[in-house]
């Protein structure tokens, strides 16, 4: 078998542009809204009221016990036949968002857990109100716990995004298949399309590595 | 400010329990303003609760808890979370573990309370707390993070912040337990001249030599109820209750 460079090269910058213009925006979009989403649920499951401790852990039982594939194709086939009619880009966003909600709320959990009990009392006793103590000392170093198994969690998400090419979204996979069929390289060009997965998750691992330093500078080395 | 012998904060019949436990039984407790009020007792006597109590961190089950100006709270009825922060407006706890914040400098740690809370403009509060800081002899670790510092230095801090906060009333919570012996002499200097310069103060301690050289009155608790209270002169040479006796004598003679 040959390789045909000249393939390679010229179908590079498009898959690539598919990464940057669809894997990666999809992938820190939702992201950030599953953190918020996470955040929320962590919240609930530590919260004291029975109520919303069970929403919390109904919510993410059910994201931990099914699918993406069927959360994806639940949101963007099954919701219109609801009424509900969604793009395939917020679709995707949807889909991911509240996948990441689910599994970031775990983490983010034990990461609260890990938090000493005295420091919410120092926080309190300066006179902070819960909201204070809980964003000004217990999340900043609930983040340095959490950070290591986020990155998993991210780092999973812009693998998974390739989901969204069945629903039509744009993004790296789905220009690779489009190049691969019309090629019918499709060794070369799902190899390719691998390639740079790996790529973006090498950069990314980087980027944790500098996070992590970042937030353990006021720890004892 | 009123008379400097109007109690400052009268504890009536505070009660609480944990579970089955009962840890406080109907405790009593005047502190006037200037007083230094240490409160000793065998662990699990209720001593600490009855601390965290006045500073907003434990909700007792009865009993009341009146500030002079307020806040004036009676537990028969459940509090809110202003009544906490009301309690925490006149008074500031330092911990037996130092708790603090690890993610902030020294300086942060201190001017957080008064700039956050309290609405103290910055330049004023970082001003107040170099001052604080200065006389505790840390001057020079502002910028330094809590674990660059020794225990007897964490707590120092852990002084400073409580008194950043400009609290009536300072609690603390054991404050030597945790450190190595060495250390504890630094931590209790600077409490001491606190108590000289006229801060009001409830102190939950093992140090019977601070008791006896800087309380106005040590308040003995067992089982959650205040067994004897008195001057401590008193209480450390003739105590009146045989349950006092014996707690001091093992605490003077841990081997005999």
């Amino acid at each position: 078998m040959t390789v045909d460079w000249e393939l390679f090269l010229s179908s590079f910058w498009p898959i690539l542009v598919g990464g940057i213009t669809g894997t990666i925006p999809l992938t820190i979009i939702s992201f950030t809204v599953g953190l918020f989403i996470a955040l929320g649920i962590a919240l609930m499951r530590l919260s004291n009221i029975r109520v919303l401790k069970a929403i919390g852990w109904f919510y993410v039982s059910v994201i931990r016990g099914t699918p993406l594939l069927v959360q994806l194709f639940f949101i963007f086939y099954a919701l219109p036949n609801m009424g509900v009619l969604l793009d395939p880009w917020p679709s995707a966003v949807l889909a991911f968002s509240l996948n990441v909600g689910g599994y970031a709320a775990e983490v983010i959990r034990a990461a609260i857990l890990s938090v000493p009990r005295g420091q919410w009392e120092a926080g309190y006793t300066i006179g902070y109100s819960n909201t204070q103590t809980l964003w000004r000392v217990i999340l900043p170093q609930a983040a340095r716990v959490a950070v290591p198994p986020l990155s998993n969690t991210f780092i999973s998400l812009v693998k998974d995004t390739s989901l969204a090419s069945i629903v039509l979204v744009t993004e790296l996979f789905r220009v690779a298949r489009q190049i691969a069929t019309f090629t019918s390289e499709f060794v070369l060009i799902y190899l390719e399309a691998a390639l740079i997965y790996w790529l973006i998750c090498l950069a990314l691992g980087a980027a944790q590595g500098v996070l992590e330093k970042r937030l353990s500078r006021y720890v004892a080395a | 400010m009123s008379q400097p012998d109007t109690p400052l904060v009268e504890v009536r019949g505070l009660r609480k329990h944990f579970g089955d436990h009962e840890v406080l039984r109907s405790i009593d407790l005047t502190v006037r303003r200037g007083e230094v009020v240490t409160v000793i007792g065998p662990s699990g006597s209720g001593k600490t609760t009855l601390l965290r109590a006045l500073n907003g961190l434990e909700t007792p089950d009865g009993g009341e808890i009146v500030f002079d100006g307020g806040p004036d709270l009676d537990f028969a009825h459940p509090i809110g979370n202003e009544h906490r922060y009301a309690l925490r407006n006149r008074s500031a706890m330092v911990f037996q573990a130092y708790n603090l914040f690890p993610n902030k400098t020294v300086l942060q740690n201190i001017t957080e309370g008064p700039v956050r809370v309290k609405g103290v403009p910055r330049a004023r509060a970082i001003a107040e707390a170099d001052a604080l800081l200065d006389r505790v002899g840390l001057l020079e670790k502002r910028d330094a993070y809590p674990y660059q510092l020794s225990g007897g230095q964490q707590q120092r801090v852990g002084i400073v912040r409580a008194l950043a906060l400009a609290p009536d009333l300072l609690l603390f919570d054991e404050p030597t337990s945790a450190l190595d012996p060495e250390l504890v002499g630094d931590v209790l200097k600077v409490m001491k001249e606190l108590a000289e310069e006229g801060w009001t103060m409830v102190v939950v301690t093992h140090e019977l030599s601070f008791a006896r050289q800087v309380a106005d009155e040590v308040v003995f608790i067992d089982g959650g109820v205040v067994v004897e209270r008195g001057h401590p002169s008193k209480i450390f040479t003739a105590p009146a209750e045989p349950r006092t006796a014996q707690f001091l004598d093992r605490l003077l003679r841990p081997l005999e």
